[in-house]
């Protein structure tokens, strides 16, 4: 196996006005590795997620895919970086003008350039794989419930066996069965492509079942990272606090007090 | 005091300024986007469809009865000169020179460049165009070039249609209401018609064509927050959009007159 990262961040800083959002961010994730970012609302999970996607452009620092520097590509090159990646976002964002499988083969038909047809077989084979039959194909994204929308997403995020799955908060949103449902099939398509995966989350049963490791991200920053594993023996005082849910400890919140 | 009107006025200006050097960098990228492929056809025809063929009855209606308005106001205006035979030509020239274009871009601000912003805004909020970025899709090929093209193609067959309606309208008004002899009416109607006469027209109408779908990309595409975000980019794309028209539209006359 290869030494070099499949994602590396170094340094990434990134701010909205005064506001630090990412400080020196450092991470790395080597090739079929599952990491999960865990961290409190407003850390900036979703804001690194974006840098290493595009969608924002650090003020500082670099990012890597395959140890190659993508913090300043073109839209060209970033589009190609992209067709090897899958995203699964927070509500699906599945598009709403088009049917459940016209979502699902969206990339294989846009990016990837196949024609309707293959890409509509290809896309029932991969609603099949997340547990939805082919009789949903032709529904509207509006007509599902958002267990079944997130189910959707998944089947986009991996219709064009990406190397890369970025997953934002996969668990938000469901009950608890449907959250178990999501993360066994995390779990089982990202295994059965080999794919490195990123996920960002909150819900630590969720991290559990679906990391190899984790980083806790703190004020923009990984304040510590180990295997998934010892999240509960590391006795890393952050650690702690966040996976006890504790008010006292050394993450303060923004809140006021009364 | 003196000094505060003064800063008040500086910030005012500079805020207009950078609103406009955004729209110009928007305008800028959409066109480069209209001209490089890949070009989306599919979506193209159905913003063609949306755009022109479902504003029929809106631009019929409004075309309708403006030319039977035109024809009544016209006549008592020039029955007090002995002039009722400029009717007909005043009717003609007034419509495809000017009501038409001018109303028909209107009414497409009303019902298409607010229809235009409240998906775009829609799908911005929802990370819809997030998704279109991960899918290796740029939204400016796929949302903002075929509405552009659309709007610059559609609403000068629209205009014509209302041209004719309009030029119908009056006709029935004079010689159904106002005693008009059927076969003069229909002379003086096309006596003193140029070619040019409804050229301009036409042309005023593809620029505002142009004008209502960029301003409805353009504050869709730049909509924040939830619903009510999406509700001010939709206000602002109809004010914008009706405002740039009228502004526009002195300055084509003064351009088409020469």
């Amino acid at each position: 196996m290869s030494d070099v990262p499949k994602i590396e961040l170094r340094n990434v800083c990134k701010a909205f006005g005064k506001k630090v959002i990412l400080d020196n961010l450092n991470l790395s994730i080597m090739a079929g590795e599952s990491l999960v970012v865990i961290g409190g609302s407003g850390t900036g999970k979703s804001v690194m997620l974006k840098c290493i996607l595009g969608l924002l452009k650090p003020e500082s620092g670099q990012i890597l895919i395959d140890g190659e520097d993508i913090t300043n590509a073109n839209t060209h090159k970033r589009e190609q970086i992209l067709r090897k990646t899958g995203m699964l976002f927070q509500y699906a964002a599945l598009f709403d003008s088009l049917t459940v499988w016209e979502n699902v083969a969206f990339g294989l038909i846009q990016a990837h350039g196949m024609n309707r047809k293959d890409a509509k077989d290809i896309a029932i084979q991969k609603l099949a794989l997340v547990g939805l039959g082919p009789d949903l194909a032709e529904k509207h994204s509006a007509e599902l419930s958002i267990g079944m929308q997130k189910r959707v997403g998944l089947a986009r995020a991996i219709a064009a066996d990406p190397e890369i799955i970025f997953f934002d908060e996969p668990t938000t949103g469901l009950d608890p069965i449907m959250g178990d449902v999501i993360d066994n099939l995390i779990r089982d398509c990202t295994q059965d492509l080999g794919a490195t995966t990123l996920t960002i989350s909150h819900d630590m049963e969720s991290a559990q079942k679906i990391a190899d490791r984790i980083a806790l991200l703190y004020k923009g920053s990984v304040v510590w990272a180990g295997l998934a594993s010892e999240i509960h023996t590391c006795g890393d005082p952050y650690v702690e606090q966040f996976v006890h849910g504790d008010v006292d400890g050394p993450i303060k919140l923004d809140i006021l007090k009364p | 005091m003196e000094h505060n009107f003064l800063a008040t006025i500086g910030r005012v200006f500079l805020s207009f300024m950078a609103a406009v050097g955004r729209i110009a960098i928007f305008t800028a990228h959409s066109l480069r986007h209209c001209i490089v492929p890949p070009y989306y056809l599919r979506l193209l025809g159905k913003q063609m469809m949306d755009i022109g063929y479902y504003s029929l009855p809106v631009v019929g209606m409004t075309a309708l009865f403006t030319g039977m308005v035109l024809a009544l106001q016209i006549y008592v205006g020039s029955s007090r000169f002995n002039a009722e035979s400029a009717v007909a030509t005043i009717v003609v020239i007034g419509l495809t020179r000017e009501l038409a274009p001018v109303l028909s871009g209107l009414m497409i601000a009303g019902r298409v460049g607010a229809a235009i912003a409240a998906e775009i805004g829609t799908m911005r909020v929802t990370e819809q165009i997030d998704a279109l970025v991960t899918l290796s899709t740029n939204p400016f090929k796929y949302l903002v070039a075929p509405r552009l093209i659309a709007g610059l193609v559609t609403l000068p067959f629209l205009v014509l249609v209302g041209d004719i309606i309009g030029v119908s309208g009056g006709f029935l008004v004079a010689t159904e209401k106002l005693g008009f002899n059927a076969s003069n009416y229909l002379n003086n109607t096309f006596e003193f018609l140029e070619i040019r006469d409804v050229v301009s027209g036409l042309i005023k109408a593809s620029v505002f064509g142009f004008i209502v779908t960029l301003m409805g990309c353009y504050h869709g595409f730049n909509s924040t927050g939830g619903a009510q975000g999406v509700g001010k980019a939709t206000t602002n794309a109809v004010v914008s959009s009706f405002v740039m028209i009228l502004i526009s539209d002195y300055f084509l006359t003064v351009l088409l007159i020469d």
